[in-house]
């Protein structure tokens, strides 16, 4: 019976049921079966998570084909894990795509530039397979100006666009999307590197269409230029629908707030510099509270304000403003505004609901304890540092971190930069928020020990994965002894990722978490002493993984080869960024990744695939 | 041959080196010079005329190290002082390494540039800590950016150019779908080279066109606006006008 499924299929036109037999013998396929993969496609089709899909598309041939038919969504985590030819020849219906490319790592300048994850070949694919697309998703990945150019002309149903810590594009690649996506909803860019030279930026704001456009998102705060703002100002007022804009840091305060009245409907807002015009400024004309009373109205005015960021540039008498909102906010990003905590107390006060918070640690621990003192509903922290060297200044410390976690029990996710800590403090924190999901600790002086009792901060990261018994992702530092790998790979059995970083003695430490860490999906490890004969410890693993990064560790390229010799599928990348003239068999950077693919042909002549 | 650089013979060995400003280690300047010029190969100290033969790069490697031996350097590791490599020990104060603590560099710009505030820096870039270029290669699909300051000599940024337009090629054809890579990139290069070479020429503050390796480095970074690495045969109506303005200069 199944051979006949399986016929059928190949003979099918991609459209269902359609009962074609091969020419000549045999009885035509039970009209029963036809029958069952069209229910199955409409049962199928309501299933939305990607992991109940992959389990569905198990079951059998028949549960196989009819999941790959309705699937709607297609999630790529490892650009180079599947071609973009073998993901658009089994999934035919896709609407919205998810890929991911380079390893996070690459955000901290560990991989070199023009390593890969070039967005080409997948669009080039896409474009003749998924003429209907409407939705994409790219995080770390390369993405050149024609690439959105064929983009733009290959969909054109597409609605929502999400470039998320790209790069290789500039504004001329954003006017041709503007112009070509007439239905275009969603256009964010999130800490995107554009490749304009200030004096060759394209007016892409202006080549938006005339009429009324369908703008639900426009996020463009990490455009380096100036954007025309008449041109910005009459897009936000032919856009009823928007509801999130976020502009870049050369929108003033002035031009904000007239932003804000043409589309007081915003829900999301991120406010540019948040500061005067530099020319007010300069003349040093008498800004005086009318201007604060008029924005303070406009806010007011913005009922439905509920997450608010930018504040790039911020003049301190213009916080008030935003007092009408604080109430209903459920998201604050001040992440970059150096305010203290006599200027963030005021407004801290007000923001009952709030659930996620991002801050510098200008506001210190003083900041941090009004935080607690008033947002018991906060589900995620981010305290980033003012001066991210290993020397500076301590603004916030395990005081701070002490008083969230007495605050603010429903804690599920914190980021947490600091000079130093205490295991006292961690294994509070610990004990009171058991709902932590994604615990990043960076203390920024390296392999710093507990400040007060001078020992390794084993103790508090064991606690944390000890008593937080969700937790999926763990990013540790500080004075780390094997023991508290020990404590991870014992403890963390729900963990998927963890970053490690000048942490551990022996290759004990290594082994600990990969043999214990049964969910683990993505590691990533550098500056540690784990060697060789550390990596056999994971070959049961790797394949249920999407990545291990090691830079700057202990590996030979014997090690490696190894591993890439017992496990076919996996590919092992070792990035060289230099001719070593005296070590060819130091590893300085290994990456390897399971992949349907085999090893990339696009690699670059750095990188070697063992 | 298999040498990376070409030295010229004629004018344009003005012997700059001494005027040169290097932004060498304590201790690891001066000798990188006369490493070069001890081995009898062609050294960066050499104004020169940089040639990139895409084809030669794995016979350059030699010579490469030899000067690279006193730069163990990563490219991207900048305000280093002499510290050891190794994991075990604790770094020296103030000494800086790459990409900790893990604060990703969107964030990192824009923080420094407000420490830049009185004097008003546009977007990300601060005059001080980045000088980024655009490359472009004629023939390649792709722009690409250097940050000048990562290099310290036409050295560094000699190899790191070939180092990304051999990727070009090789890009080009994974993106073509082709699977016999090796096979594709010789005759591609061949194509490519076809007899010509590559010069790598920058436009300048003023606007002009000039060959790569004219100034000593240290003017190079301050007034390269652009880069453009474009086929020998279309570069040698420079190489008059850059004579022209060493001439001027001296």
């Amino acid at each position: 019976m199944r051979e006949e499924r399986s016929d059928m299929s190949e003979d099918e036109d991609g459209g269902g049921g359609s009962a074609k037999s091969r020419g000549g013998g045999g009885a035509p396929p039970p009209f029963s079966d036809q029958v069952l993969e069209i229910v199955l496609e409409n049962v199928l089709q309501f299933l939305s998570s990607r992991r109940d899909r992959n389990a569905a598309s198990l079951v059998c041939r028949s549960w196989y084909r009819a999941e790959a038919q309705t699937r709607r969504e297609l999630f790529i985590g490892n650009c180079y894990a599947v071609s973009p030819r073998r993901a658009t020849e089994r999934f035919r219906r896709i609407r919205a795509v998810v890929l991911k490319g380079k390893p996070r790592f690459a955000d901290f300048g560990l991989v070199p530039i023009n390593w890969g994850a070039h967005f080409h070949p997948w669009v080039s694919a896409m474009a003749a397979a998924y003429p209907w697309l409407e939705k994409l998703c790219l995080k770390r990945m390369s993405v050149a100006d024609g690439d959105l150019s064929l983009l733009a002309h290959s969909f054109p149903n597409f609605r929502e666009l999400s470039l998320i810590c790209c790069e290789g594009f500039s504004t001329a690649g954003l006017a041709v999307i503007a112009e070509k996506c007439r239905h275009l909803r969603v256009l964010d860019l999130i800490e995107d590197y554009l490749e304009d030279d200030e004096d060759e930026m394209v007016d892409w704001i202006s080549r938006f269409p005339e009429t009324t456009t369908c703008l639900e998102s426009l996020g463009f705060d990490c455009v380096g230029g100036a954007v025309n703002f008449e041109a910005l100002e009459a897009l936000v007022t032919r856009s009823p629908a928007l509801r999130r804009l976020r502009v870049n840091h050369h929108v003033s305060v002035e031009q904000l707030h007239r932003l804000m009245a043409r589309a007081p409907q915003l829900t999301h807002l991120g406010t540019g510099s948040f500061g005067s015009a530099a020319a007010a400024a300069a003349a040093a004309i008498p800004q005086g509270g009318n201007n604060v009373v008029d924005l303070v109205s406009t806010f007011a005015a913005s009922k439905s304000l509920v997450c608010l960021s930018g504040f790039r540039d911020m003049a301190p008498q213009y916080l008030p403003a935003i007092y009408p909102v604080c109430a209903s906010l459920t998201s604050l990003n001040f992440s970059f505004a150096e305010i203290s905590a006599e200027e963030l107390i005021p407004v801290i006060r007000h923001c009952h609901s709030l659930q996620i918070f991002w801050v510098l640690d200008t506001v210190r621990d003083e900041g941090l304890q009004a935080v607690a003192a008033t947002c018991k509903d906060l589900r995620e922290l981010r305290v980033f540092p003012l001066d991210a060297t290993e020397d500076s200044e301590g603004s916030v410390s395990d005081v701070g971190l002490i008083a969230i976690s007495e605050g603010c029990r429903k804690l599920r996710s914190i980021l947490y930069f600091c000079q130093q800590m205490t295991n006292v403090a961690v294994v509070t924190m610990s004990k009171n928020c058991q709902d932590l999901v994604v615990f990043r600790l960076c203390i920024m002086g390296r392999r710093r020990p507990d400040h007060v009792t001078g020992e390794p901060m084993d103790e508090g990261f064991g606690a944390i994965v000890m008593n937080c018994k969700k937790l999926r992702r763990l990013a540790v530092s500080g004075l780390l002894t094997d023991k508290a790998f020990a404590y991870i790979g014992k403890y963390g059995k729900l963990v998927r990722t963890l970053s490690v970083a000048f942490a551990g003695n022996t290759d004990l430490a290594l082994m600990y978490v990969l043999e214990g860490c049964t969910k683990l999906q993505k590691l990533e490890i550098r500056d540690s002493p784990f060697g060789d004969s550390a990596l056999p410890a994971g070959l049961h693993h790797y394949y249920n993984m999407r990545f291990l990064w090691m830079s700057s560790c202990k590996l030979s390229v014997r090690g490696c080869m190894e591993v890439a010799q017992r496990l076919p599928h996996l590919v092992v990348e070792v990035i060289r960024e230099r001719d070593e003239d005296d070590d060819h068999e130091a590893v300085e950077k290994l990456y390897m990744y399971r992949s349907l693919a085999g090893p990339r042909n696009d690699a670059p002549p750095f990188v070697e695939i063992l | 041959m298999g040498s990376g650089l070409v030295v010229e013979e004629d004018g344009y060995g003005l012997g700059l080196e001494e005027t040169e400003l290097r932004l060498g280690l304590p201790g690891g300047g001066g000798s990188e010079g006369d490493v070069a010029k001890n081995s009898g190969k062609r050294g960066f100290s050499e104004t020169i005329d940089l040639k990139l033969k895409l084809h030669t790069v794995v016979d350059s490697k030699e010579v490469e190290m030899e000067v690279w031996d006193k730069m163990k350097r990563l490219p991207s590791q900048k305000n280093l002082l002499p510290c050891t490599n190794d994991p075990e020990k604790p770094s020296a104060p103030k000494a800086q390494v790459v990409g900790w603590p893990p604060v990703r560099s969107f964030r990192k710009n824009i923080l420094a540039t407000h420490s830049d505030k009185g004097s008003k820096v546009e977007g990300e870039k601060s005059s001080n800590s980045v000088a980024l270029v655009k490359v472009s290669m004629d023939g390649a699909p792709y722009l690409r950016k250097v940050d000048l300051k990562m290099y310290r000599s036409y050295q560094e940024l000699s190899m790191a150019l070939e180092k990304m337009f051999i990727s070009f090629t090789s890009g080009n054809c994974g993106s073509q779908g082709m699977s016999g890579r090796d096979f594709m990139n010789e005759s591609k290069l061949m194509d490519l080279l076809n007899g010509s070479e590559y010069v790598p020429t920058y436009e300048d503050k003023d606007g002009d066109l000039m060959l790569v390796g004219d100034v000593p480095w240290e003017m190079f970074v301050e007034s390269c606006k652009r880069l453009r690495i474009m086929k020998g045969s279309e570069a040698i109506g420079l190489a008059p006008r850059a004579m022209e303005k060493c001439k001027n200069r001296s």
